[in-house]
């Protein structure tokens, strides 16, 4: 048949037209860490991750999402290491059973922007606590991540400890993008609202506008990151030697350093505390 | 808006520079498109002629749920094609996620209801003009479909294009499945979200510009590919 | 060229093809009845096709003679009543020894060449010299590789008709195939169908043009209202109708 033949002729031509590979899948040598954004979108791993993988010839492969998302990946055993920042679930992460040992990294910490304006009076704020209390006065418009991630997850605790009940505020003043960070300060920087986010991120953030950081220093302002590989026990595809390989060098004095020498416009974003490393130095 | 003046001088800059990485993204962005437009077309068309050709109870059902499928949210597509690939999900064995074919796996998923939709209703108009001839010839119903397609090739080649122009840019499924993963998973408009993200809206608007330009290119080249074809079809 | 004769079971003279019939006679139609949403659009037809002759059907629009033409192919089924060609049921092994030409022609997209090699793939291998042939018959050789629909409208129909005749068919259908062209393209299509008769294949043709019929039919099957009213002779038929009706059909007054 004529008809078929030409048809196949004209199937093949598109195939070669598109030039059809076989793609690429990862390796052996390679680990997938789940992440956030907030480290990803700092430049952290681009500076980092190609002196492991010089050292080590082990490829990295960063999946950035929010800590809830990324948390939950890492459960459907869609990764061999989890790199966050939300400590009590990441214990329940360890303690259900999902992961391994969890070791504190490095701890970066969250800062309070808003406009110039600052309708609430903010700026300056020693106290976090205070802050909120004030923004809540004055119903201003408040950008909250919503997307259960580190940074929303720190945030809500901040606003239980100021006491505010932000729930019957959503959606007049109090709103949530249900978005990443990156997203969620292009909607603050938008509608001119105050928001919560982590120093390295903003720090790199290129649409800041005019705002400025309006309250910071604070303790309770903290951002502590956790490592800790994913139990090879109920994920046998995890490549525990490698992922173990990756967290021993991070927490290394090494990789340690390496952290503390990143920086973005002359300033260090993350501060390594890894058990060996005595917090004061970091500070 | 600056941005704009600042995404052109951006995205010249970009494409005058040949940047490795840019060209790896915009090369992986072509590969995992093509590809899901052909395993579409290989699926899409099949289906599409069937629906077109043959008369069956539910037919008219069959074409609803066609048509409905082509508004598939990509985010929803994502979803259901991570938990299939996750290690977690029924797939997981063939590790697949976090890879270029899991976001092809994805991409055909989303576009193969538009190529069936489309080349259902542009190969049943050109049947309803062939079925009383065919009918008189005998034709059996599988050389009745080969001469559709045939006839109808470069109306249908628009249809794979519009399932290109779909798959190429869609950001909801190969984030989900592809990670946005640094030479690896990363296409152009995953890149486009990451710098949202960023906050470097010149940048990820000079990328979108670059996309634009890509898909014009493809589009162009099929086009000139058409118009030979179709000079050499009756030399 | 029309000038045999022979004779039918009803005894009327009808010129027939001096070549020897090729198969499927005679054709045999009881009670053929289509009713569609309760309307019987061919009601009861009793029609006999004994002889190889040019059959031209004539009526009124909406008598039923393309229903009757494409139930007596097989295009579609009859509710009630039976077709036997040759004494045996109308079977797909026959339907495959005819062929049809629509008033419009249904030309595939492609060149002209193609479209015949078409028709010819589906009874075997392509010939490329029997296609040739077949094109230079009708006059189109030199159009081979042109696109069939870029035709004018007379040469559409006469490709259409070379298709049909690639089939070698034993019977032809023709509905109205000259009913929209010029007087020199009718000519051509008549000298085409004139000689595929000649050659032995029985043709079955509806037209509305009374020179036409004169010119080629053998005998006039008349229809109204889904019936046939009379099968008569050609010659007799344009002298003398054997009815009422089909005096009043000749001489263009309004049968309805």
């Amino acid at each position: 048949m004529t008809t078929t033949k030409a048809g196949m002729r004209f199937a093949m031509a598109l195939v070669l037209a598109a030039g059809i590979s076989v793609p690429a899948v990862a390796d052996d040598a390679s680990i997938i860490v789940q992440s956030t954004t907030s480290t990803a979108n700092s430049g952290l791993y681009d500076y980092m991750l190609p002196i492991f993988e010089k050292k080590t010839g082990i490829k990295v492969n960063v999946v950035a999402v929010g800590t809830g998302q990324a948390i939950k990946n890492a459960q459907n055993c869609d990764g061999d290491v989890l790199l966050v920042h939300a400590k009590s679930a990441e214990e329940k992460f360890v303690a259900d059973g999902f992961g391994l040992k969890r070791s504190d990294v490095m701890y970066n910490d969250f800062i309070i922007v808003g406009p110039p304006s600052d309708p609430a009076k903010i700026k300056g704020d020693k106290s976090a606590g205070d802050a909120l209390k004030k923004i809540a006065g004055a119903k201003a418009n408040f950008a909250s991540r919503g997307d259960n991630s580190g940074t929303h997850k720190a945030e809500i605790k901040l606003w239980k400890a100021a006491g505010v009940d932000i729930k019957d505020s959503s959606g007049q003043w109090y709103r949530e993008t249900g978005s990443g960070m990156g997203a969620t300060l292009n909607t603050a920087v938008g509608m001119g609202a105050y928001a919560l986010t982590d120093r390295g991120t903003w720090i790199s953030f290129k649409n800041k506008g005019d705002f400025e950081i309006l309250v910071e220093g604070d303790k309770s302002l903290f951002n502590q990151y956790g490592i800790m590989l994913v139990n090879p026990e109920k994920c046998p595809n995890v490549k525990a030697k490698a992922g173990q390989s990756f967290i021993d060098w991070v927490l290394s004095a090494d990789g340690q350093n390496t952290i503390r020498s990143f920086q973005l416009d002359g300033k260090q974003l993350f501060f390594p505390n890894a058990e060996a490393e005595p917090m004061q130095k970091a500070g | 808006m600056q941005d704009f003046a600042e995404a052109f001088r951006l995205a010249f800059t970009l494409v005058l520079s040949g940047d490795p990485d840019l060209l790896e993204i915009i090369g992986l962005s072509l590969r995992v498109s093509l590809s899901a437009m052909l395993i579409s077309c290989a699926f899409g068309l099949a289906i599409g002629a069937t629906v077109a050709v043959l008369r069956f109870p539910g037919r008219g059902a069959v074409i609803v749920l066609m048509n409905s499928l082509m508004g598939l949210p990509p985010v929803v597509v994502g979803l259901v094609v991570y938990l299939m690939l996750s290690n977690a999900g029924p797939l997981g064995f063939l590790q697949l996620l976090y890879t270029p074919t899991a976001m092809i796996i994805a991409q055909s998923v989303l576009i193969t209801p538009i190529i069936a939709a489309l080349s259902r209703q542009v190969l049943e108009d050109l049947y309803s003009e062939y079925a009383e001839q065919f009918r008189s010839l005998c034709v059996p119903t599988h050389t009745a479909i080969g001469a559709l397609l045939w006839d109808a090739r470069y109306s249908l080649l628009t249809v794979a294009l519009a399932g290109f122009g779909r798959a190429v840019a869609e950001v909801g499924a190969v984030i989900i499945v592809g990670g946005n993963i640094a030479h690896l998973t990363r296409v152009m408009t995953t890149a486009i979200a990451l710098e949202t993200s960023k906050g470097d809206l010149a940048l990820a608007m000079a990328l979108g510009m670059v996309l634009l330009t890509i898909a014009i290119l493809v589009n162009a080249s099929v086009m000139a590919l058409r118009s030979t074809a179709a000079r050499h079809a009756y030399a | 060229m029309l000038d045999a004769v022979d004779r039918t079971t009803a005894g009327e003279r009808i010129i027939a093809s001096k070549a020897a019939p090729r198969g499927l006679l005679p054709m045999e139609a009881r009670g053929l009845t289509l009713a569609i949403s309760g309307k019987r659009l061919v009601d009861a037809v009793d029609l006999d096709l004994n002889a190889n002759s040019i059959t031209m059907i004539m009526g009124p629009n909406g008598a039923g003679k393309s229903l009757l033409i494409r139930l007596l192919h097989g295009m579609i089924t009859p509710t009630s009543g039976s077709i036997t060609w040759s004494g045996e049921q109308l079977n797909e092994g026959m339907r495959r020894r005819q062929a049809m030409v629509f008033q419009r022609p249904v030309l595939l997209r492609r060149s002209v060449a193609a479209n015949v090699d078409f028709v010819l793939s589906l009874r075997g291998p392509t010939d490329k010299a029997k296609r040739d042939h077949i094109l230079e018959h009708v006059g189109l050789l030199e159009h081979a590789k042109q696109p069939a629909r870029l035709l004018s409208g007379g040469e559409q129909q006469r490709l259409a008709l070379a298709r049909a005749l690639a089939l070698e068919p034993d019977v032809l259908f023709l509905d109205e195939p000259t009913a929209s062209l010029d007087p020199a393209s009718v000519l051509r299509i008549e000298q085409i169908v004139s000689s595929a008769h000649a050659s032995g294949t029985k043709i079955i043709f509806i037209t509305h043009d009374f020179g036409q019929a004169k010119r080629l039919a053998g005998d006039i099957v008349l229809m109204h209202r889904g019936g046939v009213l009379e099968h008569t002779p050609a010659e007799k038929f344009f002298e003398k109708p054997q009815t009422a009706k089909g005096a009043d059909f000749l001489a263009g007054r309004i049968v309805l």
